[in-house]
């Protein structure tokens, strides 16, 4: 009976780790691990580390859980999570199928693609900042205000807009769909050059509807991107900030105070920073949330995803 | 892979990264607080003071300049470095601990008791012992700047102001209302706001709303109809009274503006900068704020001073008052000594000596005049009366504010009873009553007494747990 003997493994030194490139390597990765370490990570363990004190970065104590308790005491938490949920629904409702629709409409025209594509664009240019004082200009409550002017040559309004409770939400959502509609447009129109044509052409001598097509060739081929763009969606939602925080500051009467504009009051908003461990333990428990929802819908739509 | 390119690679990359650290370090020991610039006390120091606010015109700025140069020649061993500044809770504390707040700069008396618990100001007792008129002060304004151990952490100073009525003038007479006849009752500022709105179409009154202010002129409203927000107990406790008639009064009186007449500016995202913007393009016909504001609406926002009327707020009630603020200024905690002093004598020269000596007096004033600077914006005195009055006198020949348009607070100033700001978790109190004022101003429906009874127990748990 033959042996077969197996060769053994020479035990490898740090000299050949060097020889074989392992420095170099190193020397490479390395001004990309101390921007990530400077920039991104020290950040986030400084965040984990506040959590557990009471601040003002200049006079410094432990709290242990003191600042978790006092997040979920805090009786604007729910107004601030029921608000970014309300956000986050009518982001889904009006932001999600919004680019969807304009991608297939632009995936049927022939001519003047690339026009159409930069048009859908064009919001995604503009600085948000920028885009929201125009928008704010535009939301003026009175009759000659730009948005209700134009409503009322068809008779409708005036509308309160930003300075009414109930209006503020939705009007929010209408200048954040807008404003980043044209990013996951590109993304969809891209998504849709890879769907194989012969899906299309099948469809047709099947005698298949336009609709028919999108509901059983293009939807199904899209559905990888879909289910990508849709957690993005639900991620960025969660985390809206810019348009609570420059057209109304969480009003009227807290009825656009999202969780990001919550822990940004408690940092900075009227305890003069005293209050950067509450604001930090809040961003942490957001954190998991999103981790914890993100793992979750991956593993419950694995068996949906293309890949 | 030939190994000449992966070397070279590697040494630029070693050198990128070391470049890379070596600009983090040195961001991280870069100091902007003051320098003393060496051991010796005979060296020169650099000291960073606040200007003007952000945006003022050039003018100001050269006026101001004007004053640095002058506190350089009678000091030349302290090198001044103007920062612009203003006031903002929200930048402070990382302003603070990221170095770049100057190491003099101006704090609202509202936050002083706050920020000298929280240990973001330096100990200046021993500096401002030395001033020869210590103890000329106010003492209930220099009070305000001092800690729980009796030392003195920030100065009365620039101005102390009582909340006034201010309008606008030409929107009066196209109404068809005398200019010199303002509002002296809260009715008759609701009558005069819809006549204006009626006649020009224009808003006749104005609330800020958002960022606290809404809850500081909420407070001033209260104030002005006999009611009070927070009341301080003799167990040292604090317990909050905003569920008085005052502040319902008030509460109100803008929904009858804003439902009934139709007559209130509908924006509840007014704040300090934005309603003086709105006001001074003529957006408004009246609000209330410090009676000092007409120096900003000028050096800020360009108003012209002849659309301009300032007249007292109506008091009304029997334990009236006026809301009392105003600015101190404060010097870096991380400052040391020789910084502290080199601070102090620019408090002394550019905020004080001038309501002391009539020749820093009238150098101060003749700056600003020839620079087509506010000189003579009516304040409440940082010292007495009489010594307010006494430096008026020094510089009438340089006064250029319309204080004919500014009679109607001057003429009661005096008389006027004044009350401070709550001084117990006072911007926790302001931003809840911000929410009374935003939801009066955005919800015709709003239920008044469960709204202030609701912030009412929001703020007494605030005050429970300061």
């Amino acid at each position: 009976m033959a042996t077969v003997t197996v060769p053994r493994r020479r035990h490898r030194g740090p000299l050949d780790w060097v020889r074989d490139g392992g420095l170099s390597t190193l020397v490479f990765a390395l001004p990309l691990i101390v921007i990530f370490g400077v920039f991104s990570w020290s950040p986030i363990v400084r965040a984990v580390v506040m959590s557990f004190q009471k601040t003002n970065l200049v006079v410094t104590s432990w709290v242990g859980l003191e600042n978790f308790r006092d997040v979920f005491a805090d009786p604007l938490l729910l107004e601030a999570v029921r608000n970014t949920g309300w956000f986050a629904l009518l982001a889904l409702l009006f932001g999600y199928p919004v680019p969807l629709v304009a991608a297939v409409l632009m995936g049927e025209v022939r001519r003047w693609k690339g026009l159409y594509s930069a048009l859908a664009y064009l919001p995604v240019v503009v600085p948000p900042v920028v885009a929201v004082l125009l928008w704010k200009f535009f939301y003026d409550p009175r009759p000659e205000g730009v948005f209700n002017a134009m409503l009322g040559w068809v008779g409708l309004g005036p509308f309160p807009w930003l300075q009414s409770m109930t209006w503020a939400m939705p009007s929010l959502v209408l200048e954040a769909t807008w404003a980043a509609a044209g990013g996951t447009v590109i993304i969809y129109l891209a998504a849709l050059t890879s769907v194989p044509t012969e899906l299309y052409d099948a469809a047709e001598v099947d005698g298949a509807s336009l609709w028919r097509k999108v509901w059983h060739v293009t939807l199904p081929q899209l559905r990888g991107v879909l289910l990508i763009t849709l957690i993005l969606q639900v991620i960025g939602t969660a985390q809206v900030f810019i348009e609570p925080y420059l057209f109304t500051g969480g009003g009227p009467a807290n009825a656009t105070l999202t969780i990001l504009l919550l822990i940004y009051r408690k940092a900075f908003g009227q305890s003069l920073g005293a209050d950067y461990g509450q604001a930090t333990a809040l961003s942490l428990l957001l954190a998991v949330v999103l981790a914890v929802f993100s793992l979750a819908y991956f593993r419950l739509t694995r068996a949906w995803s293309t890949s | 892979m030939s190994p000449r390119p992966t070397r070279l690679s590697a040494a630029l990359s070693g050198a990128v990264a070391l470049s890379l650290l070596g600009a983090c370090s040195g961001t991280a020991t870069d100091d902007t607080s003051g320098s003393t610039g060496g051991d010796s006390a005979d060296q020169k120091i650099t000291l960073s003071v606040v200007s003007l606010i952000p945006g003022s015109e050039q003018a100001a700025f050269d006026a101001f300049d004007e004053r640095v140069t002058q506190f350089q020649d009678a000091y030349p061993d302290i090198t001044v470095t103007p920062v612009e500044y203003e006031w903002k809770a929200t930048t402070f504390a990382a302003q603070l601990a990221g170095g770049t707040l100057p190491d003099v700069f101006e704090i609202p008396l509202t936050d002083a008791k706050t920020l000298i618990e929280n240990g973001q100001l330096a100990d200046i007792d021993g500096q401002f012992q030395a001033l020869p008129y210590a103890d000329e002060f106010n003492t209930s304004l220099l009070e305000a700047g001092k800690g729980g151990d009796g030392k003195v952490y920030a100065v009365p100073a620039k101005s102390i102001y009582g909340v006034a009525l201010h309008y606008n003038r030409d929107l009066f007479t196209q109404a068809g209302l005398d200019p010199d006849k303002p509002p002296t009752t809260w009715q008759e500022v609701r009558a005069d706001a819809k006549t204006i709105k009626d006649a020009t179409g224009t808003a006749g009154y104005a609330e800020m709303a958002a960022n606290n202010t809404g809850g500081w002129q909420l407070t001033a409203a209260t104030y002005a109809r006999g009611g009070r927000v927070q009341k301080a107990n003799t167990d040292g406790t604090y317990t909050a009274t905003l569920d008085n008639p005052g502040t319902r009064e008030a509460l109100d009186f803008l929904h009858a503006l804003r439902w009934e007449d139709d007559s209130l500016l509908a924006d509840s995202t007014l704040d300090w900068g934005t309603v003086n913007q709105a006001f001074a393009a003529g957006q408004l016909g009246m609000y209330t704020s410090g009676s000092d504001v007409y120096t900003a609406l000028v050096q800020t926002n360009g108003m012209g001073a002849d659309m301009y009327g300032l007249t007292g707020i109506p008091l009304e009630g029997s334990d009236s008052g006026v809301l009392v603020g105003g600015t101190l200024a404060a010097v870096n905690v991380k400052a040391d000594d020789a910084v502290k002093d080199a601070a102090m004598k620019w408090i002394d020269f550019y905020y004080l000596s001038k309501l002391l000596d009539q020749t820093q007096a009238t150098a101060d004033a003749e700056v600003l005049a020839d620079s087509g600077q506010p000189v003579g914006t009516p304040v409440l005195p940082i010292f007495s009366r009489e010594q307010y009055e006494t430096s008026l006198g020094w510089i009438k020949d340089y006064v250029n504010v319309p204080l004919d348009q500014m009679s109607g607070y001057t003429g009661v100033m005096f008389d006027q009873a004044v009350v401070g700001e709550p001084s117990r978790a006072t911007q926790e109190t302001y931003a809840a009553m911000d929410t009374l004022v935003q939801a009066v101003l955005s919800d015709e429906n709003a239920d008044i007494d469960s709204l202030v009874a609701s912030a009412n127990s929001q703020v007494q748990g605030l005050l429970d747990a300061s």
